[in-house]
């Protein structure tokens, strides 16, 4: 089981701000392309990657990492308030 | 000034017993100049704790005026400032707060040609409300060699890190690379206690900073979900093909 979080405008998308997968996807590319085929919401989450960024176990990663042996991703994009 | 150091009621006398503070540290935040870019949510609490911690040079560019809309979280303001510039409302408000401290304020919007404001201060402190900002400012602090300390805020979130190639970390381009196409519009919406939670923590990172205090958040970004108690402190690297820095900087 892979723990996912969610911040921000991915976490309003998405609809909660954690959650539990089973997956067996590789990197984290693999793992958005199964997070977008769920439904819309997801879909609308993932539209751009390259405007978010991914934690692995804390740890800012590459959505070309894999996830072997990780126990939490975590996707965020940049805040921008002040 | 040594009788005033050892005062135990003078102004700085809680930071002057705390040991990782101490005489030696203050004395630090006291010939410390500090640039902070925006005097709104995140810069109330930022500009009001750095000039209560005595920072010798704080300077401020905003140029927004105080509106009624702010002040359910732009604490430096008040209702008496309304339809004042930001920074004549800032400026008398830290004035009163500690007048010890040399403040220097410039109603401007930051911009290209204002970007040569960073040259010569020993920390910036990014308050600023859009991502562009935030990217000339991290362009502009790389280029002059100045810790960039960026911190933002979203509804009921945060985040905040320390960006200082020359200290061996990454820069703010290096975590946030800048996107080619604009990323989604953020609401405006923020509960008000939120620039609280995070200015107050960017006011204790540059204190932290200048007087060498514990750990700072180079590498580091910490991030904060006030709504669901979530909350991280991410190792952040630098890039080799950041086009900003070029992960540059000296060994740590």
């Amino acid at each position: 089981m892979l723990d996912i979080v969610y911040f921000a405008w991915v976490r309003e998308r998405i609809g909660h701000p954690r959650e539990q997968v089973e997956t067996g996807a590789a990197t984290v590319a693999d793992l958005v392309a199964e997070l977008r085929a769920r439904d819309p919401r997801y879909a609308a989450a993932f539209a751009d990657p390259a405007v978010l960024r991914v934690a692995l176990d804390q740890d800012l990663a590459d959505f070309t990492a894999p996830l072997a042996g990780v126990r939490e991703v975590a996707f965020f994009p940049p805040m921008t308030g002040g | 000034m040594d009788g005033h150091i050892f005062d135990p009621e003078g102004r700085y006398a809680r930071h002057l017993i705390l040991p990782e503070i101490g005489p030696a540290g203050q004395a630090r935040l006291n010939a410390a100049s500090v640039l902070v870019i925006g005097a709104g949510g995140l810069g109330s609490p930022v500009l009001l704790y750095l000039a209560a911690a005595g920072i010798g040079r704080l300077t401020l560019a905003d140029d927004d005026v105080v509106s009624l809309s702010n002040l359910q979280r732009q604490v430096l303001h008040g209702t008496a400032r309304l339809g004042q510039g930001k920074t004549v409302s800032a400026r008398a408000r830290l004035a009163d707060l500690n007048p010890e401290v040399r403040i220097e304020t410039h109603a401007i919007r930051f911009g290209v040609e204002t970007a040569v404001l960073v040259a010569g201060f020993d920390l910036v402190i990014d308050c600023t409300d859009n991502l562009a900002a935030r990217h000339l400012l991290n362009r502009a602090c790389v280029a002059a060699g100045v810790p960039l300390l960026s911190g933002a805020i979203a509804q009921w979130e945060g985040q905040i890190g320390l960006y200082a190639p020359g200290l061996g970390g990454p820069c703010y381009a290096c975590t946030f690379p800048e996107p080619e196409n604009p990323p989604p519009a953020q609401s405006k919406g923020v509960v008000g206690a939120l620039p609280g939670v995070v200015g107050a923590r960017m006011a204790l990172e540059a204190i932290k900073h200048l007087t060498g205090a514990g750990q700072s958040l180079l590498g580091r970004l910490w991030m904060i979900d006030t709504l669901w108690n979530e909350e991280r402190l991410l190792r952040t690297h630098r890039r080799a093909d950041c086009p900003v820095c070029r992960g540059k900087g000296a060994a740590c």
